[in-house]
């Protein structure tokens, strides 16, 4: 069986998704609740930040305008507290990361330190980015994702246990089943999010497949080698 | 599970295998490149000493953060300037057709790809944009992808994607005066929700859409995912066939157009094709609509008050009160009347030709209110000239617009063009988010182009039919 990362996923690229993928079946780690529904990726990270050509350093620009005003000065944000500093599992509400697609979003809250994101939905890009980043997304009611945020709220060192495999949610005595999308689940659990990789292995049916198209050229294809 | 719709059988035609996960391996005709979300990408293949794998099926422009006004090397902006540069070394070393500024063929991604017919019905087409869902217009099916599969895509031609449903929305009926595409779409994401389409695509019929043009229905796919939804198509008709014959790669080469129509036909859904989900729209029952809030699903009637929240449903009460003291409104008014600082023409959702041709009919005679600092931003070089060779740019500047470059401009304001402090703006772009359009305390109110022109000359959100009372103008 695969090993448990503790949804320490590999970034040490620097870009996310470098190396061989490992498996992440379960985070462990404290919580910080951000509340609303339709938390959109341009509150995640503002276009101006986007005006790079990485992804480092963007951990310290997530959810900027909440957090700062226009002086710089820090507004009531549970990602200013210091008391989620070191928080790895990230509660939401509703339609959690929607808009644009920029996977800057995902990257500025992995970089910032979430490893992992209970909400009540996601956005399917979204979702599919942070997969791309073995970050986990999984989903609860409203009622306990509610509770669970409350909880944290009062608990901010308490510890939650993310089980992707099992798809539960585990906090101070509480467990919750929550729902992991089944292609997700099975990447993260048996390490095959590395998607280039897993695709990349079948590059004589990809080349069969386009070459059964009627829009594709012949010199628009790569030289056979499989 | 949806049988014999577009989706099923252009999904079948690019499935090359089903992956452990379960997910399908689906093979990529056509992926577009822009400067923001892709130089992490190409870094990522360079670090595996991978290859782009079919550049001959890639095809770049920039748009993000290109200046409208001063395009003079170097950039005034230092990062747009690197962003610039790392993307045309990217391109040059991977072998990648660029529509760069000097080409005459840049703008924005998703007017790009139509006009130069490289999007076409039946291909599978992604970007690292959330609104290639555009080019579903086509009958393509259209995504948009994170930066990581960006790197899937370049590096083995594939992108990894779970199956979804079908949902045919269906506008029946025919759309009044003054009513556009943009207010179809604005009342679907209304009606169905900013999260309604998760865990779907979206194929839009009936009649009201049926006899959209494509820049029209482009506007509709443009804002599925405002919607939620992965993707939205149209079918492809004789319209689509038409604006094809039209399209850069055709005009050079008429018989690959021939060739290739047969498959486009056969991609169409089937007339007994079977869908998980299907909405009925009363189009007859549609006028021009705003937003009221910041999601573009708080929209509303030009003539309906602007709802309480307690009227909502309770999950989207407090997001409406949050919006509404953002925006400054009250429920029960309507949004006419609402004051705004700017009014901005531009994006890919309603930067098209027939759109700027539209909003110039409104303005035509006309003068932008005083208060009000407009812009007219078009979605390519290619609308640009077009555009100024049927005197609209003329009468735009007369009228005291600013007549601007190619670009994405203040849709997003990653350039110079941003809205400053607690402006209000009139947009025709697609979407109304806090932050979006570059200042946090921006208020921003999507609407269709002859609305944006509307309230660029009267300095409040007008109902363009209430525009009757012309002055003379010269034919």
């Amino acid at each position: 069986m695969s090993s448990n990362a503790n949804g320490d996923a590999p970034r040490s690229d620097g870009d996310g998704g470098g190396g061989p993928a490992e498996t992440v079946t379960s985070v462990s780690g404290t919580g910080v609740p951000v509340r609303g529904n339709d938390v959109d990726t341009d509150q995640i990270i503002p276009a101006r930040f986007m005006k790079v050509v990485t992804f480092d350093g963007l951990g310290q620009f997530a959810f900027f305008d909440l957090r700062f005003d226009e002086d710089d000065e820090e507004k009531d944000h549970p990602f200013n507290e210091d008391r989620f500093r070191e928080a790895s599992v990230l509660a939401v509400n509703a339609n959690f990361g929607c808009g644009s697609s920029r996977e800057h979003a995902p990257q500025a809250l992995m970089r910032w330190g979430i490893d992992a994101v209970v909400g009540e939905s996601f956005a399917e890009i979204f979702a599919g980015n942070c997969l791309a980043l073995g970050v986990p997304t999984l989903t609860a009611s409203h009622e306990e994702l509610t509770a669970l945020q409350d909880w944290i709220d009062e608990h901010p060192d308490g510890e939650i246990d993310v089980d992707v495999a099992a798809e539960t949610v585990t906090y101070g005595g509480t467990t919750v089943d929550a729902t992991v999308d089944e292609a997700q689940r099975r990447a993260l659990v048996e390490g095959e999010w590395d998607t280039t990789a897993l695709m990349g292995a079948n590059a004589g049916a990809v080349r069969e497949t386009a070459a059964s198209l009627p829009y594709v050229c012949d010199d628009q294809l790569p030289e056979a080698s499989d | 599970m949806s049988e014999g719709t577009l989706y099923d059988k252009v999904w079948d035609r690019h499935r090359v295998t089903t992956l452990p996960t379960g997910q399908d391996q689906l093979f990529v005709g056509l992926h577009l490149v822009h400067e923001v979300t892709s130089p992490q990408a190409f870094g990522m293949l360079r670090e595996r000493d991978v290859e782009v794998a079919y550049p001959g099926l890639t095809h770049a422009t920039v748009d993000h953060i290109l200046p409208t006004a001063d395009q003079s090397r170097p950039y005034g902006d230092d990062a747009a300037e690197e962003m610039m540069s790392e993307l045309e070394r990217n391109v040059r070393e991977a072998g990648i057709d660029f529509s760069d500024p000097s080409s005459g063929d840049q703008g924005i991604v998703h007017v790009v790809g139509p006009e130069q017919g490289l999007t076409q019905p039946g291909k599978t087409v992604v970007c690292g944009d959330s609104h290639t869902s555009t080019h579903g217009a086509f009958g393509a099916l259209a995504f948009g992808i994170g930066t990581s599969q960006i790197r899937d895509v370049l590096a083995t031609g594939c992108i990894a994607m779970e199956k979804k449903d079908v949902r045919r929305i269906e506008v029946t009926g025919e759309l009044g005066e003054g009513v556009e595409a943009k207010d179809v779409i604005l009342q679907i994401i209304r009606k169905l929700g900013t999260d309604g389409g998760v865990g779907y695509v979206y194929e839009y019929g009936g009649e009201a859409v049926e006899s959209l043009d494509m820049e029209g229905r482009m506007s509709i796919c443009n804002m599925s995912i405002e919607g939620g939804a992965r993707a939205g198509y149209v079918n492809p008709d004789e319209t689509t066939f038409e604006w094809l014959a039209d399209a850069q790669a055709f005009v050079d080469d008429p018989e690959e157009f021939e060739r290739l129509k047969p498959y486009w036909e056969s991609v169409a859904s089937d007339g007994d094709a079977e869908y998980d989900d299907v909405v009925t729209i009363d189009g007859d029952a549609l006028e021009p609509t705003v937003t009221w809030g910041t999601t573009p699903g708080q929209g509303v009637g030009i003539t309906e008050p602007i709802p309480a929240p307690e009227d909502l449903d309770p999950d989207k009460q407090d997001s409406a009160r949050r919006a509404q003291e953002h925006m400054r409104v009250d429920p029960g008014d309507t949004m006419a009347g609402y004051r705004v600082d700017v009014a901005f023409l531009g994006s890919c959702t309603n930067a098209r030709l027939p759109d700027l041709r539209r909003a110039a009919a409104v303005v035509r005679g006309r003068e932008v209110h005083e208060d009000v600092r407009a812009l007219v931003v078009p979605g390519s070089q290619r609308v640009q000239r077009a555009a100024e060779e049927e005197g609209l740019a003329d009468t735009f500047r007369e009228a005291g617009f600013q007549w601007r470059n190619a670009g994405c401009s203040m849709c997003l304001g990653m350039n110079e063009d941003q809205l400053e402090g607690d402006e209000a703006c009139a947009s025709s772009s697609n979407r109304n988010f806090v932050g979006r359009q570059g200042s946090k305390d921006g208020r921003t109110v999507l609407m269709n182009p002859r609305m944006v022109a509307a309230a660029a000359v009267t300095g409040e959100v007008t109902d363009v039919r209430d525009l009757e009372e012309r002055p003379e103008v010269e034919a």
